[in-house]
């Protein structure tokens, strides 16, 4: 009689903490502001008419872009610390387990996947070793790069002897000449632009056709795996 | 021909009288963005100071340093500092030729050891064993480092001595060189610029002589007083940049009101100079005020940072050119393209496997 009714058991582990949840979506949007302002920063919007103090449109522009420069860099030492203080999995953005072959392994099998060449993807809890190549390179690594150049220009503004021409002030001589930097921030910028894209629309399709949670995972913390096969 | 005269009685001799030497150090003081006290200072000390002689070498260069230094804006000023630095050993403007002319050299680096200024206009080029440049038979880097060997400290005029400038532009053939990186043991203060402005000149070389001692430099080397903040800074155009208000092409209505120049490419954001508050040819105007962007020529390898009117300047690494707005925009279009393909060819391989499953379940 019970035996009758289908049952689905879904196995659930607690990957990301609510701290990780909420840097995701904080970083996500901060990233968002940045590029959309940064772009305008490089081509600005068509001339507008009138007396110059009628308008503020660049000013508002580089504000917000700044605001979010600051909310993003905050936010990159806060997931730093909880790298430190969090679970295993609040880790795996900044280490990359390249010495493994299990590693190497994985990643061509998820590359496969993708490829329509596997019948299936593995299951994972935390990150696949596709999306986390991906999330230290860009995220971790383009994101310092970015917060480095970034407050190297902003120190250009705040003057010399300002703690970000102090702590930052060094980049422009070493890259070259300001116009350098800028073209490095700007070059960054399209690189995070890619990287976004093949993220949100992955994480859908694994969300889909992948054999456990994502996008629910980012917002609740639990992964469900849809089957109990290894 | 060298002495221990003090830079006043060398300005006396020179007909200069007390009241316009007195003139001339307000007006230092000033350009100098020093207190009105200071004058006072300036004054004693060139009353008493005995005079620093200053050498000037050219190397690989256009001269346009030159030209600038002796069309110093005001007449006072371009008298007294020409007289004060009395210009001991300079190719351009000496009466000396030949053998003669390198004596005075030897003269001073004998007489004045560690305690003349050294300044240099242009650059040495190492390629083909120096063969670019020939001074007195002999490659320009030799005379340099042996008149550097014993000066006080070196003043690289413009950008050809402070950063190779056009000469050493890709593919820099003769294998220019900056000044600072063949001269290490000695101070080398940088006065970039394509000229640089002459009150620049003067102002840095009046307050080495006078105060005896380097102007307060930067990271690399420049003075602070006249290259501590960006052309875009201290721009008179700055309100319309802020407001969003463009030039967007040269024969535009705000062309004619005078709006902000960056989308024609101006370098303003990106160059440490002191034209938007010195400005050029006796305070008159500077580029941007006659409707040109600023073309970053005091900064480093300048003419190497693609066009002139481009804000989104070319990239040129490993060899390939490229457009960070082109290639990015290009990028993301054939990703998003790909995205589409793949979830199109994921969505239809699902229904695939899907139907072969339930096929499968169905046989069982
Ligand atoms: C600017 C946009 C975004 C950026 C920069 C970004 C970045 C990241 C990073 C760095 C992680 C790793 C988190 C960690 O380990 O701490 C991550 C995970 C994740 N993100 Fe995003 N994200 C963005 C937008 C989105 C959007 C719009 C979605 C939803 C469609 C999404 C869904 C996810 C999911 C599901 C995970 C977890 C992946 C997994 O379970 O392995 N992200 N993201
Ligand atoms: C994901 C992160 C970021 C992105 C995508 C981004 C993007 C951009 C872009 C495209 C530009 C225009 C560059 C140009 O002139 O062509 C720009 C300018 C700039 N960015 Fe960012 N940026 C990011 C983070 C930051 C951070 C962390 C800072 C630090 C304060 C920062 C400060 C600046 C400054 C100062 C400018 C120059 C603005 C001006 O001079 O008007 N950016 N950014
Ligand atoms: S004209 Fe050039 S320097 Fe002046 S505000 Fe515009 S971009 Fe800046
Ligand atoms: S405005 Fe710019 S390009 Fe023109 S002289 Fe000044 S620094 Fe050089």
């Amino acid at each position: 009689m019970l035996q009758d009714i289908p049952t689905v058991r879904q196995t659930a582990v607690y990957v990301y903490q609510a701290p990780v949840r909420v840097w995701h979506w904080v970083n996500a949007l901060s990233i968002l502001v940045l590029a959309v302002t940064g772009y305008l920063i490089g081509a600005p919007p068509p001339t507008l008419s009138g007396e110059a103090s009628d308008h503020y449109l660049m000013g508002n522009i580089r504000f917000l872009h700044f605001a979010a420069a600051y909310v993003f860099a905050v936010g990159f030492l806060f997931r730093i610390y909880w790298a430190l203080v969090g679970n295993t999995y609040s880790r795996q953005l900044f280490s990359l387990p390249f010495w493994r072959r299990r590693f190497w392994r994985e990643l061509v099998h998820e590359l496969r996947w993708y490829a329509f060449l596997e019948r299936e993807p593995c299951k994972y809890i935390g990150h696949n070793p596709l999306a986390h190549l991906f999330m230290v390179a860009i995220i971790t690594v383009g994101g310092l790069v970015m917060i480095v150049t970034g407050f190297a220009l902003y120190a250009e503004q705040t003057g010399l002897g300002s703690w970000q021409d102090e702590l930052f002030g060094w980049v422009i001589p070493w890259v070259g000449q300001s116009q350098d930097v800028r073209m490095w921030h700007h070059w960054g910028m399209w690189v995070i632009v890619v990287f976004v894209m093949l993220h949100v629309y992955t994480a859908i399709r694994e969300d889909i056709m992948s054999r456990q949670s994502l996008i629910s995972t980012m917002i609740s913390g639990w992964r469900m795996f849809k089957d109990d096969r290894p | 021909m060298a002495s221990t005269e003090t830079f006043y009685e060398v300005m006396r001799r020179q007909g200069i009288s007390r009241r316009s030497f007195l003139k001339y150090c307000s007006l230092t003081a000033a350009a100098l963005g020093l207190a009105p006290s200071y004058a006072g200072r300036i004054a004693e000390a060139m009353e008493t100071k005995p005079r620093t002689p200053v050498l000037w070498l050219h190397g690989l260069e256009c001269t346009c340093c030159t030209e600038s230094f002796i069309r110093s804006a005001h007449p006072l000023a371009q008298d007294v500092v020409l007289s004060m630095i009395s210009l001991d050993y300079d190719d351009t403007l000496m009466a000396a030729a030949g053998h003669q002319a390198e004596a005075i050299l030897e003269e001073i680096r004998e007489r004045y050891r560690g305690n003349y200024i050294l300044a240099v206009e242009g650059n040495p080029p190492l390629a083909q064993d120096g063969m670019s440049c020939i001074i007195a038979g002999r490659p320009f880097l030799e005379q340099l480092q042996e008149v550097a060997a014993d000066c006080k400290a070196v003043i690289a005029w413009g950008s050809c001595a402070s950063w190779g400038c056009v000469q050493a532009a890709r593919p820099n053939p003769t294998r220019a060189t900056p000044v600072h990186e063949v001269i290490r043991d000695k101070p080398v203060i940088k006065v970039p610029g394509c000229p640089p402005i002459a009150e620049v000149m003067t102002g840095v070389i009046t307050y080495m002589l006078t105060f005896d001692r380097l102007p307060p430099l930067d990271r690399q080397g420049r003075p602070l007083m006249f290259y501590g903040q960006r052309i875009h800074d201290k721009c008179y155009r700055r309100p319309h940049f802020d407001a969003g208000q463009f030039v967007e092409s040269w024969d535009d209505e705000g062309a004619r009101k005078g709006y902000c120049l960056y989308k024609m490419g101006c370098k303003g954001p990106t160059t440490y100079n002191a034209c938007s508050t010195v400005r050029w040819n006796d305070g008159v105007s500077f580029p941007i005020q006659s409707g040109h962007g600023c073309i970053g020529c005091s900064e480093r390898d300048f003419w190497d940072k693609d066009s002139f009117y481009d804000h989104v300047t070319d990239t040129h690494v490993f060899g390939i050119e490229a457009n960070a707005d082109r290639v990015g925009i290009a990028a993301a279009g054939s990703v998003g393209a790909a995205i589409g393909a793949h979830a199109v060819a994921s969505a239809l391989h699902r229904t695939k496997q899907r139907d072969r499953a339930q096929h499968e379940e169905r046989e069982e």
